[in-house]
Formats: C-alpha cells, structure tokens, sequence
C-alpha cells in the first residue's frame, strides 16, 4: 500500500553490539539481563570529574558502516553536547554529534536500496552520528499512567549510531523493509547483533503529503515500525476528514496500548544548545584508516545475493529474501553446504521455515532449530524415511524444541510403514469398512484414490504413498476380476 | 632545628630523611596548627581524620591540602555547594593518586567558592575564608581556602585550580607561589568541571622550588584524559639552577592600566629591574587584545559550566531535596533551586542564555573566535620575548564583604589572569613584596609548555628578594 501522499523519514538508532565496551567508558556492552544500576561506572554515571573516552573501535565501526552505505567519511569530526533535561540522562546532556557551519558529523550522504516486491527504491542516507544510549526508563505499565519511573543506568552510554535518512520513504512497508536491510547491512559487517532486544530504534517522521509533519518516538524494532506508522496514518486520516488541522509535534509509540500518543508540541520543542563537546579533542579520521577498513570490508547482503543467485542457481528474488538476515543467509548456506545441493535447502527454507517462523512470531536466531537438525530432517526425507508430509508436520516441533527429527519421528511413530503385510492389513479393513467406495471403485477408477487417502489416513500419513497406491490398486484389481468371473 | 611548621616541602623531605624529625610528628604539628588557627581562617571544609598509612615515597607523608573540587577516594568532595555537601567520591583524581603514591598525605579539603565561581572565596555556601595577612580581608578565590593553609602553615603545600586565574589571584593576595600550567599538561580526570576548555590545576607552595618539586609528581599525560598533552616528562627541579642571562622579558603595558594600584605596579617593576640586573633585558610591549579577555572569559565559562552543572540533579548522588509527589521537572527544579548560591545560579542562567538558538552565533562562537585572537597575540610576543611579567591582580586583598553585591567589580579581579587561560599557556604568581602589609603577586608567562622558564625567573627573583612571608598569626 505505498500511498503517493505519504512521506515518512526515519532516525534509525543503532547499538554497536559488537563492540566490548560503552562508548565512553570502560564498562561492558553487554548489559542484558544484569542486575539494573550493575553495569555503571563514574563516566556513564556522570560524575563530578569524570571524563569520556571515546571509544576508537566505535569510530572504525561508523566508519565501516559508511563505506557500506557509500556515504561520505568525514576526515574531522567532532562530538557535540547535546543539552537537555530528561530523567534518562546521567549528565542531563547527550554526546552527540553535530552539523554546523564548518563541523561535519561522522560520515554524510549515502543510500540503501530496498527491495519493494520486485522493484528497487533507493533510500538516501542525509548523516550518521555516533552518540551515547541514554539510560533505560522502567514504568508501571503504560508511560502516562505510570505512578512513578525507575532508571537503569545499566544500558546508559552505549554507542548509538544514528542513521538520518531522507523522507523518502512512502509506506510503512517501506519503512520496516528499510530498517531490516539497515540490520542485514550492519550484520554482515559486524557490528551489530539486531536479535538482541532494543538494539535497532527508531524515531519516524511522517506527514501525509501538504500536511504537518509529526514525529514519533519509541519504536522498538522494524516490525513495530510498521505497526505505528500504519496507527499513525489513520489518526492522521482520521484528523484530515473531519477538516481538522495535523498539529506539529513530537508522539510516543506506546507498544503495550499500540496506540501513539503526544508527547509535545511544537513550541514545547527543545532548545538543545549543542556546542563543541570541550572534554574530548576534535577526531582526525585518516586515509589509511579508512582504505584499511574499506579493504577488510566483509561481503554485504547485496553482492551476497548475487553470489546466492549465481552459485546456487536460486531466483534473484529468493536469494534476496534469504540474504535479507545475514542469520537466514547463514543458515540457508550452512544447510546447502551440507546437503550438497542447494535446491531442496532453498525451497524448504524460503516455503516452510519462515512460515513455521511467521506462525510463532519468531525470529530465527530465537527459534531453536539449527542447520544440522534441520539438514537431519532433509536427509530422512530424501531417504525416504519419512515423506515430506511427515517433515511439514515436525518443522514446528524442531522450531521450537531443537529436537532431532529422527527422536521425534521414533517418538511420535512416524516412521513410513512399508511392512507390505501390515499395510495389507490396513488395506482390508479399509475395504470392510467402506462397502459402498469399494463398488465405486471396482467400477470407476477415479474413485480408487478415496480408498487411498483412507489408508493414508488410518496410517496418520506413515504409510508409504506408492506401496499404499499399488496395494489399494492390486486389490481393485482382484475384485474387478471376479466380478467379472461371476458374471 | 627550626619549626617544623616553617620548613619547605623540599627541607621537610631532607629533614625527615637525614633523621632530624619524625614524619607523624610533622603530621601532628600541622593538625595541632589547624587547631589553632582554622576556626577563624576556615581553610578546610573537610579535615581527614584517619591515621597516616606508610606514606613511603618521595614526599615523606607530606601533609597536603586539597582543594574541594578535586575527587578524593572516600573522602567528602563538595566543592563548597549544598548540592553535594553529601558527595563522597569513589575515586581519587589523577593528580591526587600520583600525589598519594608518591607518599603524600591529603590533610584536608579546602573551602572555595562554590564550584569554583569567584575571586574572593565569598561564594562558598558553608563560610567564607579569611586571609592570614588580615583577617578581615578575603584571600582571593576560589582556591582561597588551599591559599590560606599553605600560607598560615595549616598545610605544607596545596593543589587549586584555575580556571580564570583561581591559583594565581589567591596565591597573589595570600603570599604564596602560584602555578596555572599549560593547558593538558596535568590531568583534569577527578577534577569537578567548572570550565573544562579554560581550566588547570595548580600547586600552591611556600616557594618556587616546592612547585616545581610538585609538578615533577603530577604533571604528566593521563589516558583518562583525552585533552591531556602527550609530552616528555620534564625535570622541572633543574631548572631552578639556571640563570636568566640574555633572556629576552616583556613587559605588557596593557596590565598597567587603570585600576591597577600604584604600589603593586611599583613591585612589579622592581621585580623587572632585578631580572635587568641578573643580565635579561627589557623592553615594554603591547598585549591590545587584554580588553576583549574578560567578557570572552565570562562567555565562554559560563556557557561551558551552564552545560557541566546540568548533572546536578539529586537523582543519582548528592543532595536531593524532598520532592514527595512531584513530578521530575519540579524535583529537579526544587533540587537545584535549593543546592545553588545565587553566583552559580546567575552562571548558569547567563550561560544557557549564550548557548541558545539565535545568541550562539552571536556569543559562544564569538567568544571561541576571540579566543583564538588572544592566543595569536600571544604567539606574537613569544616571538619576541622569552618571558612577559605584570602583575597578577591589579590590587592588594581586598576587604570581605567589599565586592559581594557588585559582581563586575568582582570579576575584574580577574582581569590579568584570564587571558592565559583562554590562551592555554603558563603562568606563575610569585609573591614579590607588600603594599600596606598585603603581599602582592608578580605575574610570570611563558609559551606553552615553556614551565621550565618560568621556573627559572621566579627562583632568581625570589632568591633576590629573600622576603619573609610568614603571616602575622
């Protein structure tokens, strides 16, 4: 639905979770999961006389990250203190960087393609900055009702790199295919593990075309994205057909109520009094670093989905869904490196994987198959162990256990039964039971395959289809034989 | 022997060595001088009780004090505010590890204006300080309170800071020796920022051997400082030795002007004409951009400050106020409202006023631009002379309570100190005689990083003018 009135630009803000530490301070990024105000020293804490150090592999990163999005390296660079009061921040200023006469931010200009359905849309990158995560605020249900705030410092100083784009989005669809290429991209070079909770934010701003433009705040993942831009667009609809004015202004995406609500208005906006940030020299990016890190750059989602394409001989427009994660793209080429060929590897996981993935609302690294298990599968399947019938009915199960399929198939008693004497058996009761289709059958051959799915069905789908096809068929057979004997 | 009280740092070490005094007892006469005196000169907000550890190292156990802005490991830092009246920093400043680890003992934290906002130690919100020489006169500010115990023997040396001349103008009205040092050459890690761009710390001494003898320990690049200079370390003892033979000393007219006092121009000049009479020569010069420092100084502090007391917020330490039932707006403002003298308040206001979209064009960069104007002008001179000297304060101590409600008249003092600061080079306040029984200081400049020189001319004064500076207690 990319409505030709709908302009939406984002402020996607990403974790370097790669890296060991904060962006300014010694302390870990790996702050998940820690006991809340754990994680904390005097420099993301902001204490008197502390003072911030930036963090060379953070720069490195951006940098990486703007090679990739064919931005502009800025060779200086400078942090900036963005200064505001909020209760999520520790020295009541953000470390940022800024754009002014003279003073560039990390890296400039650039682009991503996205891939709507077949066609392609450049989306320009306008800057990227490095700045610090602010702490992480916990209410009592939602925000505006919360009787009181908590704040963990625990995530307070992490390297956020912000990537500004152009509104040149025109669909929430638009929107999330951009924020889950953005991740595939910072994946595949390194920096970033996106199923980690809150690594990817987002900021949107949206306008329904000759309208005000509005921002919304707190979007926790790509697929929220969607989901708040789309509330948003009917609010805003839903304003413009009563003859109403869009107000300007800032809106919070609450995801519990899935609703957004207003945050401020326009002329509540802050003044962020941004100024050279005196603790930290202005950053000198050198040539040599810069070709060093474009040399050691990893292969990108894009060139990997021509190599998918050319190597493994897929449709271009699977190779790019499958390179749309690089944790899919690994799964897909680990599975075909081992199976040894790559056509029933693609089909299964493009078809049947992210269905089973889609019906849990899962994430693949939150599923628990894995390449071997699922490869395990594959091989019963083309060695006839189980039918394919029997793989679509255990997927879910080696999703969401990470069981081997041979222990569950023994568990469950689905192994294909092709004992003749036992289908045999199961072919005359069959026949006892169903006195009327067997006389169809005997004389209409069209009415032979309601006796096989009958079989099929007694054998909950274990029973191998061809010996079932030529038992039921021998047997029809017989009958018609004698019939014709006693006639 | 003498008074233990009236040795050196440097003699105090030799005596403690050679066997002539115990270290503890050294440490007891200091305390038992606190005792006697602090009650009505108020130095220390904050005295540290514990026993002296081992204290090996060069320094001996040297009872030190520690200006409030300093971070000192476990023991209160509050940098003379109700906001952290309550602060106990877990970590020392780099400057007062290396101090500890060379066998230094930190006696005491001493009063300051509040977040080092002022000349006269007035705006602490605890007490004021009073000077030794008079005691109904301030000490100068805001490192009054490190100025007093070093000159009233309530410590044997001490570290301020400076961030407009808050070393040097105490230094100057208390008779003591005063350092700002090139900027980045000591570590500001640990150091409560007031104006991050524009401040040092500085030794406090009885003489110039001692300040050099303490630079020695704590100058130094800091990895915990990004705008620490990376440079050699230097011996600064060594330079004490030398001679000033053939040095080339300016002598910047535009620190005579008007309102400077008659009695300090004339021992500043004497101090000239020993420099002449030591073999340097001499000549008048031009520093026109003087005019510009003090309002692009107040600029640039106040908006840099504006930004680094946002912190203060009660949230995650310090004083917060009761704010039951408020929202964090209002217990923010309740906080601060509270926490802050009215100079931090009006600071703070005149700052975030200088940053705001529309007057950051107009100020704060205009202020950076005039900077830089000041620096060139410096260079200039450097060209032509090794050294420049002037005074350091245009007067003598003034009265308490003189310049308290008339805030200009208060940041005049500051008129001769702040051009270095916003040059980023060294400058020594050395005491160099006395008008009415008030010591006046003699202002000593070098290029950055040019320590060394400055060391050298002040010794030769100060060897020549042998003054007596024991305060009347």
């Amino acid at each position: 639905m990319a409505d030709t009135d709908i302009v939406i630009g984002l402020e996607a803000h990403c974790q370097l979770t790669s890296l060991k530490t904060k962006l300014f301070c010694g302390c870990s990024s790996d702050y998940r999961g820690k006991e809340p105000n754990s994680n904390v020293c005097i420099v993301c804490l902001g204490h008197p006389g502390s003072l911030p150090k930036p963090n060379r592999k953070a720069v490195e990163y951006a940098v990486m990250t703007g090679l990739a999005l064919r931005s502009k390296v800025s060779e200086r660079t400078a942090f900036y203190r963005k200064n505001y009061y909020y209760v999520d921040m520790s020295k009541n200023f953000q470390i940022s960087m800024y754009e002014t006469s003279g003073t560039t931010t990390i890296c400039e200009g650039g682009y991503l393609d996205i891939n709507v359905g077949p066609h392609k849309k450049r989306i320009r990158i306008t800057r990227m900055q490095l700045e610090e995560d602010p702490a992480k605020l916990v209410h009592i249900g939602p925000i505006d009702l919360s009787p009181y705030t908590l704040v963990d410092y625990n995530r307070a100083g992490m390297a956020l790199l912000e990537i500004v784009t152009e509104p040149d989005m025109s669909s929430p669809k638009e929107a999330r295919l951009f924020l889950q290429k953005l991740r595939s991209i910072l994946e595949h070079i390194g920096v970033f593990d996106g199923g980690l909770e809150g690594a990817m934010r987002c900021d949107a701003n949206i306008s329904i075309r000759g309208s005000t433009r509005v921002e919304i705040k707190n979007i926790s993942s790509f697929k929220e994205v969607e989901k708040a831009l789309n509330f948003e667009i009917s609010r805003q609809r839903g304003v413009l057909r009563k003859s109403e004015r869009v107000v300007r202004e800032t809106r919070h995406w609450d995801e519990i109520r899935k609703v957004t609500i207003s945050l401020r208005e326009k002329e509540e906006e802050h003044d962020y009094r941004y100024f050279p940030e005196p603790d930290i020299v202005p950053l000198v990016i050198g040539r040599e670093m810069v070709e060093r890190l474009g040399r050691s750059m990893p292969e990108l989602p894009d060139a990997r989905a021509e190599r998918f394409s050319r190597e493994y001989g897929i449709p271009a427009y699977d190779a790019q869904v499958l390179t749309g994660e690089k944790a899919l793209a690994d799964f897909f080429e680990t599975c075909t490196k081992m199976l040894g060929e790559a056509k029933t590897a693609s089909n299964w996981v493009m078809g049947d994987l992210l269905g089973v993935l889609h019906d849990k609302d899962l994430e693949l690294h939150e599923a628990k198959v894995t390449p071997a298990t699922f490869v395990g599968m594959l091989r019963m399947i083309n060695d006839g162990k189980i039918s394919g019938k029997i793989g679509k009915i255990i997927l879910p199960e080696l999703v969401t256990s990470g069981r081997d399929a041979e222990v569950i198939v023994n568990e469950r008693d689905m192994q294909r039964i092709a004992d003749t004497a036992l289908l045999k058996s199961v072919v005359d009761e069959v026949f006892a039971e169903n006195r009327k289709a067997v006389d169809d059958a005997v004389r209409d051959d069209n009415a032979v395959n309601f006796l096989i799915g009958q079989v099929m069905k007694k054998t909950r789908g274990k029973a191998d289809p061809q010996l079932v096809n030529s038992a039921v068929k021998e047997k029809v057979m017989r009958l018609r034989e004698k019939n014709q004997g006693s006639a | 022997m003498k008074n233990v009280l009236q040795l050196t740092l440097f003699e105090q070490i030799q005596a403690i060595r050679g066997g002539d005094v115990e270290k503890e007892k050294i440490l007891e006469a200091y305390r038992k001088q606190i005792r006697d005196h602090d009650s009505e000169l108020r130095a220390y907000i904050t005295l540290n009780k514990n026993l002296m550890a081992a204290q090996d190292g060069l320094l001996e156990g040297a009872p030190l004090a520690i200006k409030d802005n300093m971070c000192t490991k476990g023991l209160k830092t509050t940098c003379a505010s109700k906001i952290l009246a309550n602060y106990v920093p877990p970590y020392d400043a780099t400057v007062v590890r290396r101090l500890k680890e060379a066998g230094g003992f930190v006696l005491g934290k001493t009063n300051m204006d509040e977040f080092a906002m002022g000349s006269s130690t007035e705006n602490s919100a605890f007490f004021p300080s009073r000077n030794p020489w008079d005691t109904a006169r301030v000490p100068g500010g805001s490192s009054g309170g490190s100025a007093v115990a070093v000159a009233s023997r309530e410590a044997v040396a001490a570290l301020g800071s400076d961030t407009g001349g808050s070393v040097r103008c105490p230094a100057s009205f208390c008779g003591t020796v005063g350092l700002k040092p090139t900027y980045g050459l000591l570590s500001r890690y640990g150091l409560v920022a007031f104006g991050n761009s524009l401040e040092q710390i500085g030794p406090l001494t009885r003489d110039v051997r001692d300040c050099a003898l303490v630079m020695n320990i704590i100058a130094g690049n800091d990895e915990m400082d990004g705008t620490s200079l990376e440079v050699a370390k230097e011996n600064y003892l060594a330079y004490l030795e030398k001679g000033v033979k053939g040095f080339k000393v300016g002598v910047p007219r535009d620190f005579f002007g008007e309102g400077t006092d008659e009695g300090v121009k004339e021992q500043v000049w004497k101090c000239v004409h020993i420099l002449e009479g030591l073999g340097a020569t001499w000549s008048e010069c031009d520093l026109p951009t003087l005019n510009y420092a003090l309002p692009t100084y107040y600029l640039t502090a106040m908006s840099e400050a504006s930004s680094n007391l946002a912190r203060y917020d009660g949230i995650r330490y310090g004083v917060r106020q009761e704010d039951e039932g408020l929202d964090w707006t209002a217990s923010y403002s309740r906080t601060r409202g509270k926490g802050f003298g009215p100079e931090v308040k009006r600071r703070i206001i005149l700052g975030t006023f200088a940053l705001s979209a529309g007057y950051y064009e107009g100020y704060y960069l205009k202020a950076l631009k005039v900077r830089t104007l000041i620096r060139r002008d410096f260079e200039r001179l450097f060209k032509q002379f090794d050294v420049l000297v002037g005074p350091t304060t245009p007067t003598t101590a003034f009265r308490l309570g003189e310049k308290v409600d008339d805030p200009i008249a208060m940041y005049q003092t500051d008129i001769d100190t702040v051009p270095m600061n916003l040059a980023n080079i060294p400058a020594l306040s050395l005491p160099c005689g006395f008008v009415g029984g008030l010591p006046v200081g003699l202002q000593i400049m070098a290029p950055p990083l040019a320590e060394g020189m400055i060391f050298t001319v002040a010794r030769r004064i100060e060897e020549e003018l042998g003054l007596d500076l024991r305060p009347p207690l």
